[in-house]
């Protein structure tokens, strides 16, 4: 079962949290303090499951941003640690095709809840581009520019503007 | 058709809204963004915010707001709220907009509704209403809306209401609105389980639904179904079956593949199902034997989904009714991910393991060596994974040893949890019950570190974490304190002295009377006592009546120390002032110049003492060896920066052998008895062994040897690697029985401890081990510098209880027990021995025999062609087994170190897949292969290049053949070695001038004097020419009675010699940019010149 998704940067200012279980709101906070004191705690080379409280947490970190799930003990790490890629991958590209406006914030949650709440059927390849819109620069509300790098994967990098 | 419907509502804002109007709606939201990612602090955040919610308060309570404006305001309410403040004014505005604005001002409306509300909130009430109007709207939009809002939150107490609306859509033409029914009704199900009974049947539609998404949908259901009663639903297990078979076989469309693996997630779904439904049921079991093997096939590709396909897999072949062949795959599945080298696959192997012992314990056993690395991984999760496989096969023969490693772990707990305590109540809790359970057995570093945890905060901060700690500390005190360890009570009297006085609200006279308490309780030490003294002794002032009671009735106190506190306890409070003298808060200024001894120093200098001098300074002028005998290193003090250096001479004293520990000292100490050691006066047993250094001592008679086999284990570097196979061999005892657990075929045998005493044996002709030992000890006596002793030689076991049992069985034929001459006939036999029993015992010692010196040495011709070259050193035997035997050889490249190892076939048979593990901690092991088969009788060489970036005295190396003798069987050979540094010097060109150059440049120095070696020639010359030859030092030039030297670490960081001769010793001069290198050279010329 998965408890949380939460986007957050290195210096542990939250980018986007979707609590899929009641949290209490002055909770929150210090719980994503903590979330995110941890998985920075740990090394490259160790690995990307941690133990925290009740939960297990998957993280995963693109350039300064890591996405931390909160998971139960009988979910499969590996399986929510590729889903953490998936979801970066529709973020690539929902975000670099389409138009942004101020329902920038309704989509990522829709993302997330479509992808973390029903896992199995996701499907990547569902966002069409519209014809004629120019990319901006895409996920600019999350504080993050969103380039690509050579690989063509999707990276985040800290806005500069 | 989801997608067209989608498509819509993406394109939606860009054909409604004007331009102008998106660009200032946007222009808002991405203000705030952006002034929130420049902030700094999160004091300044909080006032940004602050500020932003009365602004929004303000527009949401302006009549003139619009619906189109409101929409903004709640996005930017909406991330306000996720960055934690509350917004809780906007709700019923998020209510409002849902219920009445247009199709895109109601999606943001439902949005917010179910981000900010929670089930149980009143407001939800409100929006009952609008659900039920828009699931009847004929806009799809609309109900699609409705029905996400349904899905994630609705009162429990309305369900009735939608539940005819929601079950209708089940039949809905659109795919998107099926399946957000299907999603509505799981959610139904989860919060109100009967009020959804009814439409059971269905679910079982939705199942079989055309459309791929409504059915992966249902799966949601049917899992949650199926883990209450799987007994209702065994019936669909064919169905389970087909579907998977489907998405193996790519059915799917295409969208649903990721990374070209089909629809990983819902096969993972599926196996679930799968698993709890063939849980204990043969027949239904039997069902998807076929297509869980076609699954375990399927996932062969080499991403890490398809591993998470696989673990899944794996959990569901140990769950249902066995099928031998499936356990069999999906074992192997378990040993590629435990010993993979990608760490999040080796999380998941132990999970799986953890899970597979609970049927099968001795698949454990397969990857014990695995497993005890596990235990010692750097990675805390890691570690916290393999306690908990331990704990899973724990049983009466291995317990003591697997709660002492509990319990290290426990210890370990403390400094992990600091990085996530949640908060300070919590904490102190969880070290009190650290502290009250853990008790004395806790090392002594945990409370320290706790107390400087406390000590080193900042006041302000960390107040409110020590006045937890002193109120939760009065409690306990205030209950039952006679079972509480003396550590606890230690830390606790230590925090109450310290900062009892923070708490106002504590009545000090409480404090004191609760510490006297436990002062004359008997279960208390006296160590205890001292710190509860000294705890009072804290505690300001006014209460000295109380105190002077107490020192009165300590005064009379048998304990020196406490008669002592307890006088100057009375000094103490009746003298304030000198009380605050000597209790002066914060007073922890360190004059670390040692200022305030100036004036001593200056007087002593007048009556005519000798000025400093720093030791190095000293070592020069007196050349003389202050070292104890028994090192012959230099002392580490004789440098001029002490700072980040391993000292060598720590190094030694695990280096240098109890036994021969006289031929590396530069005293000749033949025939002398020793008497005294490091740590005193040695027990007269132990100087029966008299110094090893005879040369011509080839085989020592046995009384000898049979004193050097009493002799403790000696700390030898690479027994390292034995330890963790006895360790192994404690810890896994008693999960294969009915296997061939040497050990376990005497059940009365108690069981083996870890760390036992050696026993002396009975038999030492007949048994192969002590042969052995006797061999190689006498060889390691004979060898020189170059002596870098393989870790597998049986001599430097520590003979424990492994080669005491080891040995009986042989006296014992009875136990049936397969002795080391029958597995050599019988091979097949044997296979199947090594891996249910303990590796480490079934090692026919004769075999080292069969490859004497001049038959291994002809290994050296196999190198391959590039490397023939280079200078090598002998070949030395690793290891073997009745299959496989191993040597290694050195092979000194300039900018590494090749480690060759040879691996020969000793069987008739081809051995297949046989991999080549080698890891080493210190060093960077580069490249590495690994072979197919390998013929009969043939020998197969694969080699290491070793990169050496800090010097260390000796480096073990540990690793693992593993091969298959047959199909199916996976044996694994450990083997060990220890390098040391002298296999990375190499030799530096540099004329004078450079050298000179160099010198100059260089930093860290160090200065020994050595001995001379005066037999032949030129004193200076023969020296260096010695060094050059067992160490690869260039010798650059040589002037009068000065010698300079050069090398390098591989091809890193140089370090030069500079050597003059001295009256009969040969003072040494040693500068590098590394710290620690001039140490290991200099202990390397020492050993070189000792041997020679």
């Amino acid at each position: 079962m998965i408890k949380f998704l939460l986007m957050v940067n290195k210096q542990g200012q939250t980018r986007l949290s979707r609590y899929y279980e009641q949290v209490e709101l002055g909770k929150r906070a210090s719980l994503e303090a903590d979330v995110v004191r941890g998985c920075l705690a740990r090394r490259k080379e160790e690995c990307s499951f941690v133990e925290f409280k009740d939960y297990k947490l998957v993280y995963r970190q693109y350039a300064a941003l890591f996405i931390v799930v909160g998971i139960t003990e009988n979910e499969n790490e590996l399986s929510i640690y590729e889903l953490v890629h998936n979801f970066v991958e529709v973020l690539d590209k929902y975000f670099s095709r389409v138009t942004l406006t101020a329902q920038d914030l309704p989509a990522l949650h829709r993302q997330c809840l479509q992808l973390f709440q029903e896992p199995c059927s996701v499907r990547i390849h569902r966002f069409k581009v519209l014809p004629g819109q120019d990319a901006m620069i895409p996920g600019w509300w999350l504080g993050l520019g969103w380039v690509k790098d050579e690989l063509g994967l999707g990276v985040f990098i800290k806005a500069t503007h | 058709m989801s997608d067209v419907v989608e498509k819509t509502l993406t394109a939606l804002p860009g054909l409604f809204e004007s331009q102008t109007g998106a660009a200032k709606i946007t222009n808002r939201l991405r203000q705030l963004i952006k002034s929130i990612t420049e902030l700094t602090s999160k004091h300044e955040e909080e006032n940004l915010i602050k500020r932003e919610l009365s602004a929004i308060k303000e527009q949401v309570s302006s009549p003139n707001t619009t619906m189109k404006q409101m929409r903004e305001i709640m996005v930017r309410a909406m991330y306000c709220e996720m960055l934690g403040y509350d917004a809780s004014f906007t709700y019923i505005h998020a209510i409002k907009l849902a219920q009445q604005g247009g199709v895109l001002e109601k999606r943001v409306g439902y949005l917010a509704v179910s981000l900010f509300l929670n089930e149980g909130h009143e407001l939800l009430l409100l929006l009952v209403n609008t659900v039920l109007k828009d699931l009847q709207s004929t806009n799809l939009i609309e109900v699609c809306m409705a029905l996400t809002v349904v899905a994630q939150v609705f009162p429990k107490d309305m369900i009735p209401a939608v539940l005819p609306l929601v079950e209708d859509k089940l039949s809905h033409p659109k795919e998107i609105i099926r399946r957000k029914a299907v999603l509505a009704l799981y959610k139904f199900y989860l919060i109100a389980p009967n009020q959804v009974q009814h439409i059971h049947a269905k679910f079982c539609k939705a199942l079989s639904d055309k459309d791929p998404g409504v059915m992966a949908s249902s799966l949601h259901i049917y899992l949650q179904l199926i883990r209450e009663s799987p007994d209702s639903y065994k019936d669909l297990t064919g169905s389970f079956v087909t579907i998977l078979k489907q998405v193996l076989g790519g059915k799917l469309p295409v969208d649903f593949n990721y990374h070209s693996v089909p629809a990983p997630w819902l096969q993972i779904q599926l196996l679930r199902i799968l698993s709890l439904l063939g849980k204990e049921d043969q027949s239904t079991s039997e069902l998807m034997y076929e297509v869980l093997d076609e699954s375990l096939r399927r996932a062969e590709m080499n991403h890490n989904i398809t591993y998470a396909i696989l673990y899944e897999c794996v959990k569901a072949v140990y769950t249902i009714h066995p099928k031998a062949e499936l356990l069999e795959k999906a074992a192997r599945c378990i040993g590629n991910f435990v010993l993979s080298p990608k760490i999040n696959l080796k999380y998941l192997g132990l999970k799986a393991l953890t899970y597979v012992v609970q049927h099968d314990a001795k698949l454990a056993l397969q990857h014990q060596m695995t497993i005890i690395e596990c235990l010692d991984h750097s990675d805390f999760t890691i570690k916290r994974e393999t306690l908990e496989l331990l704990f899973r096969i724990t049983n009466a023969q291995n317990v003591t040893v697997i709660v002492e490693k509990m319990l290290d772990f426990l210890c370990y707990v403390p400094i992990k949890t600091l990085t996530f305590a949640p908060d300070n109540s919590w904490f102190i809790q969880t070290m009190n019950d650290v502290f009250s359970i853990g008790g004395d057995l806790l090392q002594q570093d945990v409370p320290n570190n706790f107390l400087r945890l406390l000590a080193e905060g900042k006041p302000e901060e960390d107040d409110q974490l020590r006045l937890y700690a002193v109120e939760s500390y009065l409690t306990v005190l205030k209950g039952h304190t006679s079972h509480l360890p003396q550590c606890f009570l230690q830390v606790m009297s230590w925090v109450l002295g310290e900062y009892a006085h923070l708490q106002e609200s504590v009545d000090r006279r409480e404090v004191i009377r609760l510490l006297t308490q436990l002062l004359d309780q008997r279960s208390v030490s006296s160590e205890t006592r001292v710190w509860i003294l000294s705890a009072l002794t804290k505690i300001p002032e006014g209460q000295t009546d109380l105190i002077l009671d107490l020192a009165e009735s300590l005064s009379s106190s048998q304990d020196t120390v406490l008669r002592q506190q307890a006088q100057e306890l009375r000094h103490l409070s009746q003298d304030s002032q000198l009380r605050e003298w000597v209790l002066v808060e914060n007073s922890c200024a360190v004059d670390s110049s040692l200022s305030f001894l100036d004036g001593f120093v200056s007087e002593a200098l007048a009556a005519g003492a000798a000025p400093y001098k720093p030791p190095h300074q000293r070592q020069e002028e007196l050349s003389l060896n202050l070292e104890p005998y028994s090192f012959s290193l230099p002392v580490s003090l004789s440098s001029c920066s002490i700072t980040d250096r391993q000292s060598p001479t720590l190094l030694s004293v695990s280096s240098g052998l109890s036994g021969n520990s006289a031929e590396l000292s530069t005293l000749i100490l033949e025939g002398v008895k020793r008497v005294w050691g490091k740590d005193g006066y040695l027990p007269q047993k132990e100087a029966t062994a008299p110094p090893v250094d005879e040369p011509s001592a080839a085989v020592q008679p046995a009384s000898q040897q049979e004193a050097a086999e009493r002799i403790e284990p000696r700390p030898e570097p690479s027994t390292q690697n034995q330890d963790k196979q006895q360790l192994a061999s404690s810890l896994f005892v008693g999960l294969g029985v009915g296997s061939s657990v040497s050990l376990l075929g005497k059940s009365e045998a108690p069981p083996p401890r870890f760390r036992k005493k050696p026993r002396p044996h009975e038999s030492s002709s007949s048994s192969g081990t002590s042969k052995r030992s006797s061999d190689s000890s006498s060889h390691s006596s004979r060898n020189t510098t170059d002596s870098f002793l393989y870790g597998s030689f049986p001599e430097e076991e520590p003979a424990t209880s492994i080669s005491t049992f080891d040995h009986t069985p042989k006296s014992t034929t009875a136990n049936g027990l397969s002795q080391n001459k029958d597995t050599k006939e019988d091979r097949h036999a044997n296979t199947s021995q090594i891996l249910g029993g303990d590796m480490v015992i079934v090692r026919p010692s004769t075999i080292q025999d069969k490859h004497p010196p001049s038959v291994s040495s002809d290994l050296t011709a196999l190198l391959p062609a590039d490397l023939k070259d280079l200078p090598h050193s002998d070949v030395i035997s690793l290891t073997s087994d009745p299959s496989l035997s191993l040597s290694s050889c050195r092979l000194f490249r300039d900018e590494a170190l090749l480690l060759v190892i040879f691996i020969s076939n000793c069987t008739e048979t081809v051995i297949k897949d046989v991999a080549v593990q080698l890891t080493c901690e210190e060093l960077k092991v580069c490249t590495g292969n690994v072979m197919d088969c390998l013929e009969a009788r043939s020998t197969s060489v694969c080699h290491y290049a070793l990169l050496m970036d800090d010097p260390h005295t000796n480096v073990s190396l540990t690793g693992t053949v593993s091969y298959q003798t047959q199909p199916g069987h996976t044996n694994t050979l450990p083997f060990s070695g220890t390098l040391s540094t002298a296999d990375f010097i190499r030799p530096l060109v540099v004329t004078t001038e450079e050298y000179g150059k160099l010198w100059l440049s260089l930093s860290h120095d160090v200065k020994q004097n050595l001995k001379l070696l005066t037999d032949a020639g030129d004193p200076l010359r023969t020296t260096l020419n010695a060094l050059k030859d067992a160490l690869q030092l260039h010798v650059v030039d040589i002037i009068g009675s000065e010698g300079i030297v050069a090398c390098r670490l591989l091809s890193g960081a140089p370090c030069l010699l500079h050597c003059r001769v001295n009256g009969a010793a040969l003072a040494m001069w040693l500068r590098s940019p590394h710290p620690a290198l001039p140490d290991f050279i200099l202990y390397h010329c020492q050993r070189a010149l000792a041997h020679h």
